[in-house]
């Protein structure tokens, strides 16, 4: 009698066990389910020339872009709403194929269905064990935007300057401070930062929410990191005001202190 | 009489018809993929024909979008160009010829036989150019090289995105009009079962100087889009030339428009409905010189009208494009006669008027395969002259093939295609007015590059 309780609870365990397997396997973007099946069928029309076979971002047209195509089995992604180092929601990669990734080789695919959108994140989620293995943190909670003001965008021009963005991203936020020319991704390739003053959206988003949401969870597999501990997020949205103001401006001058001086 | 030389005139009209759909090469585009080192099958649900991502890019005016499109981002060696082959073998033949009765003597008297002709062939060369010019200005050139001679198929520049909007896109020059189900970019390339016939259609007799809904008129078109191109339309106007270049032959307008939705159904795929007028005039006399007309001095102008529907329906790696036609020219037009001497309309003439459609079917196995068959129908509704047989002017077509893609990747495509039309034209053999029969069948390579 024993034993077959314990069969029994083995075989109860056993089923709440993969069914909470198949939870964290699962992806769903709002009511939409993803088949990573039909994504790989998906995955092999759209994405296989630049993203790879294996997903390693060594497809064959791999070599001639700048800045390089992700490499899926590292699941590490810039654009998230979760922390730096975390996983990324499903809503996250989903945001990224619709919106595509601006000044990469990386289109926006809004013209395919959601639900091959949805498919194609659940198979993009296959290429590493780490979906698998670990859950994504939670969401950033963004709270409610101040006004802009003249003051909340020269504060986030101080605040630009005291947290040395300018050293990646240049005094006035061309991209070209002093740090810019040495940065390498976390691949090792050369990498950018972005001109602020180019007037054109950003990676993750044209908002200043996205913006918002990249400082506080950087931008993984770049230098660009995070500054939820370091900045209050009334400070966060001063900097996102200024950053907005920079592309609004596209290269006028927009109020900032002096560039300070760099010590030998 | 009259009806012998109107069967006559409408056989030619088709096969006149056939031939232009012949030579005319669908594209697709490696230049692009080149461009963005994306394969073929990204904007192609198997090429030359376009899935909703590349008729997106192409309403985006060649563009991606990401700001990688101008061409200072394109490495020196870029070259916008792309080339287009298509080494076949093809068999033709026709049931019912006039022949003479002893090969090469005109006087033996004429005999209505078989004839067939079958060989190696190299329908064209084609040539397109086509990128962006610098963000939001896009361009497109496509000189033709055939055994026709060679003439400027398509040449425009088009103004993308203005005032920052998708919704209006102003293209002047010569240009293939919006049409969804496209002409140029038919997975077919036979001489019977290349082309839309109710595109080109008109009446045995027919006087309409009608470019066709699938060629390429000169004008300016106005056009817009939805982000993902699900809600599209277009207008065109255009000069009643048949794109000729040089002055017009006759001095009136065309107009299309096209306005098309799509929507989602979920595991299915996207499904599209639309609606399209083609409206014009016609001249129906010329002002002459010792008789001969003046080119550009048509005058007496009539109307006409083509207007309908059509959709594509996807059921997964089914889908089905369904094309809806109603056909009317004016009765001058209709009966070739100038509307200024009323007096030579037969009695009980009228406006001729038809119904058309095809419904079109592929599986696409996958990006590298695709199945295809079509069966497209014209039937008269009313004759221009109440003495010709009802049914003069009605076809039906059948073609089924296969397009098999060995080589497909960012450089370059090449396509093996096989197919077989067949097309029945009602009661236009030449001497027992019995229905004239043509079958093709055709194989070869489809090269891209």
């Amino acid at each position: 009698m024993r034993i077959t309780i314990s069969l029994a609870g083995s075989a109860v365990f056993f089923v709440l066990l993969s069914s909470l397997t198949t939870v964290a396997q699962q992806t769903r973007v709002g009511n939409l389910v993803g088949n990573a099946n039909h994504g790989k069928a998906l995955y092999q029309r759209y994405c296989i020339f630049c993203h790879g076979q294996y997903g390693d971002g060594n497809g064959e047209s791999a070599p001639y872009l700048d800045p390089k195509p992700r490499d899926f089995t590292k699941a590490t992604f810039k654009c998230r709403s979760t922390a730096s180092g975390s996983l990324p929601l499903d809503t996250d990669l989903y945001d990224t194929i619709s919106r595509g990734i601006h000044a990469t080789g990386m289109p926006s695919w809004k013209p395919l269905l959601r639900q091959e959108r949805v498919d194609l994140v659940a198979y993009i989620k296959t290429f590493s064990p780490r979906f698998q293995e670990e859950k994504p943190a939670a969401s950033l909670v963004i709270p409610p935007e101040p006004p802009t003001s003249p003051e909340s965008v020269k504060r986030g021009a101080e605040l630009f300057q005291s947290m040395n963005c300018w050293l990646c991203h240049g005094k006035q936020g061309r991209g070209n401070g002093p740090s810019a020319s040495s940065l390498t991704d976390s691949k090792g390739y050369p990498i950018t930062p972005f001109d602020f003053t180019s007037g054109t959206r950003f990676k993750c988003g044209e908002s200043d929410e996205a913006i918002f949401r990249d400082l506080m969870t950087g931008l993984d597999g770049t230098p660009m990191p995070s500054f939820a501990d370091a900045l209050k997020p009334d400070q966060v949205w001063d900097i996102a005001h200024y950053i907005d103001a920079l592309r609004t401006a596209k290269g006028m001058p927009v109020e900032a202190p002096a560039e300070p001086k760099v010590e030998p | 009489m009259r009806i012998a030389v109107v069967k006559r005139i409408g056989t030619q009209l088709l096969l006149g018809a056939a031939l232009l759909a012949a030579a005319r090469p669908a594209h697709a585009i490696p230049a692009f993929a080149r461009k963005y080192g994306l394969p073929c099958s990204a904007c192609h649900q198997a090429w030359p024909m376009l899935n909703n991502f590349g008729q997106t890019f192409k309403d985006n005016g060649f563009q991606l979008g990401n700001d990688r499109d101008s061409p200072i981002y394109q490495q020196p060696a870029y070259w916008p160009i792309m080339f287009r082959v298509t080494p076949t073998w093809h068999r033709e033949s026709n049931n019912r010829v006039a022949l003479d009765k002893v090969p090469g003597d005109g006087s033996s008297g004429l005999v209505e036989s078989g004839t067939s002709k079958s060989g190696f062939d190299l329908s064209a060369i084609d040539v397109v150019a086509a990128g962006t010019l610098s963000k939001n200005i896009s361009f497109f050139v496509q000189p033709f090289i055939g055994n026709g001679g060679t003439f400027l198929q398509q040449s425009w520049v088009r103004f993308d995105n203005l005032a920052g909007s998708p919704w209006l896109n102003v293209k002047v020059g010569k240009f293939e009009l919006d049409e969804v189900i496209s002409q140029e970019r038919a997975l077919t390339l036979s001489a019977t079962g290349g082309s839309y016939y109710n595109y080109f259609f008109t009446p045995p007799g027919d006087s309409n100087f009608f470019g066709g809904i699938g060629g390429e008129p000169l004008g300016v078109e106005l056009a817009g889009h939805s982000d993902n191109d699900y809600t599209r339309y277009s207008v065109a106007v255009a000069s009643s030339n048949n794109g000729l270049t040089g002055l017009p032959s006759n001095q009136t307008y065309d107009v299309y428009t096209n306005f098309t939705q799509g929507f989602e159904v979920s595991r299915l795929g996207l499904q599209r409905v639309g609606v399209y007028g083609y409206f014009g005039e016609s001249p129906t006399y010329f002002q002459t010189r010792n008789g001969t007309p003046i080119p550009g001095t048509g005058t007496g102008n009539r109307s006409f009208y083509r207007a309908g529907a059509y959709g594509h329906w996807y059921l997964g790696k089914f889908d089905f494009q369904t094309f809806y036609e109603h056909g009317y020219d004016n009765v001058f037009l209709g009966n070739s006669v100038p509307s200024n001497q009323p007096s030579k309309l037969p009695v009980g003439a009228a406006g001729p008027t038809w119904n058309g459609g095809f419904v079109e079917a592929h599986y696409t196995y996958n990006p590298r395969l695709i199945a295809i068959g079509k069966y497209e129908l014209i039937r008269m509704s009313r004759q221009a002259n109440p003495t010709i047989r009802g049914n003069l002017g009605n076809l039906d077509t059948w073609t089924i093939g296969y397009r098999w893609y060995p080589i497909m990747n960012p450089r370059a495509g090449l396509a093996w295609v096989q197919e077989y039309s067949r097309i029945v034209n009602a009661g236009t053999a030449p001497i027992s007015g019995k229905d004239d029969i043509n079958n093709s069948f055709l194989m070869g390579f489809d090269f891209d590059f």
